[in-house]
C-alpha cells in the first residue's frame, strides 16, 4: 500500500495509526494521532530522552514544537483531505510554560484552507488544555 | 591534574550530551567562535518525515536549531544565567537531501536586559542553499545562575 492509499484507508476508518507507524520520526518520539470528536487529537507519550533541562525535568522545547507541526499535518490530512502529507512552508513556535515530564496533548485548527497554501494553528498542553505549554503558527503547501 | 577543557568540548560534553533530547538527536558541536556556534546533526533514518522520499521531519530541524540558537545565547552571555526559548520561526527553504548530515549554525546578534536574539541557517555544506532559516528569541533570567550557563562556563 502507497502512503497516499495509506492515508485514504486512515480517512474512511477514523484510524491514523498506520500512518504514523510509516513515519520514522513520529514512530521514534512516541507521538501518535487519534480522531477525537471530529479532529485530530496528538499525543506525546513521555519518555526521559524528550528531556531539555534536567534539574528540572522540563521537556526540551524542540519536542513541543515537533508534536504541535505533527498535529496540524494530521489535521489536514483528516479534516482538510489532503492526499498526501503536506509540505510545511514556515513554522512559528512560541513556548508559554515550561513542559513537565508528562504526556503531551496537542489539537490543530484549519485557520483558511486555500486552493495553495493552508494556514494552520496548533496548541499543545499537559493536565489542563486551558494552560497550554506552547502554541505554533504554521503555513503548509498543499 | 587536569587540562582545561576547550570551549567545543565543554559545549560537546554539557550541552550536546548531558542534555537528554540534544543527546538522542545526536548533535555534535562543531567549533564555536564569540558571535558563532557550530553544530553536525548526522543524518538518521529515524529522524525522517516522509517514509517515501525520506526527507527529515521538520521537527528534527526545528528542534536542532532550538538548541543551536540557545547555545548561541550561552556563548554570547557574559554571566551564567537560566534561558528559555520564548518563541522560535523556521523557514523551511528546501528538503533535506537524504543520507547527508545537516550543519546547524547560530548567531545571537543582540542582547538585551531580558531579551536575547538569535538566528541561524541549517544546510548540508553550502549556507547560500540553506535547508532553513531561523529567527529565535530567548527570555534571560538574570540573577538566576542556571546551572547549566555555570557549567557551560567552568573551563574544567
Amino acid at each position: 500500500m502507497t502512503l497516499v492509499e495509506a492515508i485514504a484507508e486512515a480517512r474512511r476508518s477514523d484510524d491514523f495509526g498506520p500512518v504514523v507507524e510509516r513515519i520514522p520520526y513520529m514512530a521514534w518520539m512516541g507521538i501518535e494521532m487519534r480522531v477525537e470528536d471530529g479532529s485530530v487529537r496528538g499525543l506525546m507519550k513521555h519518555s526521559d530522552m524528550l528531556i531539555g533541562n534536567y534539574v528540572h525535568r522540563a521537556l526540551h522545547g524542540g519536542t513541543l514544537g515537533a508534536l504541535l507541526e505533527s498535529t496540524a499535518v494530521f489535521e489536514l490530512l483528516y479534516s482538510a483531505e489532503a492526499e498526501s502529507l503536506p509540505r510545511i512552508v514556515n513554522i512559528t513556535i512560541e513556548y508559554l510554560r515550561s513542559g513537565k515530564d508528562t504526556d503531551t496533548h496537542a489539537r490543530a485548527f484549519v485557520e483558511k484552507l486555500g486552493r495553495n497554501v493552508a494556514n494552520v494553528r496548533a496548541i499543545a498542553w499537559q493536565a489542563d488544555e486551558a494552560k497550554p505549554v506552547a502554541a505554533a503558527h504554521c503555513h503548509f503547501l498543499v | 591534574m587536569s587540562e582545561a577543557k576547550t570551549i567545543v568540548e565543554r559545549f560537546q560534553e554539557r550541552f550536546a550530551e548531558a542534555i537528554p533530547y540534544n543527546r538522542a538527536l545526536g548533535l555534535q558541536i562543531e567549533s564555536i567562535a564569540p558571535d558563532r556556534v557550530f553544530a553536525r546533526l548526522p543524518w538518521r533514518e529515524n529522524l525522517v518525515g516522509h517514509p517515501e522520499t525520506r526527507i527529515l521531519h521538520g521537527g528534527a530541524i526545528s528542534a536542532s536549531m532550538d538548541a543551536i540558537c540557545g547555545a548561541s545565547v550561552f556563548v554570547a552571555l557574559k554571566q551564567a544565567m537560566r534561558i528559555a526559548t520564548l518563541d522560535l520561526r523556521i523557514d523551511y527553504l528546501r528538503p533535506a537531501a537524504p543520507d547527508e548530515d545537516v550543519i546547524c549554525e547560530a548567531t545571537c546578534y543582540r542582547i538585551t536586559e531580558k531579551v536575547a536574539f538569535t538566528r541561524g541557517l541549517a544546510h548540508q555544506g553550502d549556507p547560500a542553499d540553506a535547508v532553513a532559516a531561523v529567527a529565535g528569541t530567548f527570555m534571560l533570567f538574570r540573577g538566576q545562575g542556571g546551572d547549566l550557563g555555570e557549567k557551560l562556563r567552568e573551563p574544567r
